[in-house]
């Protein structure tokens, strides 16, 4: 149960962090409070947007099913469904993250430290939810 | 067995906590809009492009042209600015091999670069557009940061012995709204996505990171050493 909780808290950090890039984005808030200039550069690339949507906007509803499936989890613990939903999900999150890593290391060859911050959520999350017992009440759940 | 209920009490508290945390820190980043602004919808008039094409430094006769188009509260474009600007400027302006146009670029999510570009353009009036360029980007304090940077702007304005009533004139009369506009939408034509980019020899080099003093002196090197047709 510990790991659907670390998840659930984990993924709504994500949320408030994708949303702080999407409404910068917008330009809404103004500048990213963001020590090194890799991050304009990443959030103005044309690798920004993945057809068509832009990926703090993904990363708000990837961060947000998370979430919820985490909850839900929490809240039907016999049913292990969510959990294996959750876990996958997580693991499609990870993927993607090394992916627009990549791009930032061998494509863009600058790195933001929100999009840094949003790796380790996602891969935080992704241990919890793999490593954390399959299902709440199991042999090892608390 | 499951999370003792105190546990599951502490895990919805913290939640609780987490959730209002955020929506308090986005409110505020909402809410934290400066004052002061500088039309983006502005008509560009004859008089903001005839005979104004930029911001330019260095000899005319140079054998090489740099177009920067850049967004003062960019951090890429500050990091150029302090870090490589001043080498390129005692290297490569200053020796005449290269002159430097600077365009603004305003960023639509950049609340106040096209305040600090008009403070820059009314510095221009009085001949002091380049120290003024300078102080801007140097980010001193970090008025990116501030709800309103105007005053910063002024204070700047004031140190480098500018007439601050003509400033104040200018400022209030956001003259060059439209010149501002007509750079953004030059770079735009020209296909600028991001800032800083640059243009040389009409091929456009986006990123700061792309174009440097090495880069700048090996491509003067290649044009030199091309024999004449």
């Amino acid at each position: 149960m510990r790991a659907r909780m670390a998840t659930a808290l984990l993924s709504l950090a994500g949320v408030f962090l994708a949303l702080y890039l999407e409404l910068h984005k917008l330009g809404v808030i103004g500048p990213l409070a963001c020590g090194t200039g890799g991050c304009e550069a990443v959030q103005f690339s044309s690798y920004s947007r993945v057809f068509g949507v832009d990926v703090p906007v993904i990363g708000i509803a990837g961060y947000g099913t998370l979430f919820v499936l985490s909850l839900v989890s929490l809240q039907r613990p016999a049913d292990e469904r969510w959990p294996a939903l959750l876990r996958w999900l997580a693991l499609g999150g990870v993927l993607f993250t090394v992916y627009l890593t990549c791009i930032e290391l061998f494509v863009l060859q600058t790195i933001c430290r929100w999009c840094v911050g949003s790796a380790v959520i996602i891969t935080l999350v992704c241990l919890a939810a793999w490593l954390g017992p399959r299902r709440a009440g199991a042999p090892g759940d608390e | 067995m499951a999370a003792a209920p105190s546990g599951v009490k502490n895990f919805y508290y913290l939640l609780g906590c987490l959730a209002i945390a955020g929506v308090l820190g986005i409110g505020y980043l909402l809410l934290r809009r400066p004052p002061v602004s500088i039309p983006a919808n502005v008509t560009i008039q004859v008089s903001d492009t005839s005979g104004f094409h930029g911001y330019y430094m260095g000899s005319d006769s140079a054998p090489l042209t740099v177009t920067e188009y850049a967004d003062y509260e960019c951090p890429a474009c500050q990091q150029f600015m302090v870090v490589q600007m001043p080498t390129i400027e005692e290297r490569l302006i200053r020796t005449g091999r290269v002159r430097w146009r600077y365009r603004d670029f305003p960023l639509d999510q950049h609340r106040q670069s096209r305040v600090a570009a008009h403070a820059a353009a009314c510095a221009s009036e009085q001949n002091k557009y380049w120290e003024m360029n300078q102080r801007i980007y140097a980010w001193e304090p970090e008025w990116p940061f501030k709800r309103d940077a105007s005053g910063i702007f002024r204070d700047y304005a004031r140190a480098l012995g500018l007439d601050l009533a003509k400033y104040d004139a200018c400022m209030s009369s956001a003259r060059y709204a439209g010149r501002i506009e007509a750079g953004r939408l030059e770079g735009q034509a020209a296909g600028v996505e991001s800032t800083p980019t640059f243009m040389i020899n009409n091929r456009l080099y986006p990123g700061g990171g792309s174009v440097h003093y090495d880069m700048l002196k090996s491509l003067l090197d290649s044009l030199q050493a091309k024999p004449a047709k």
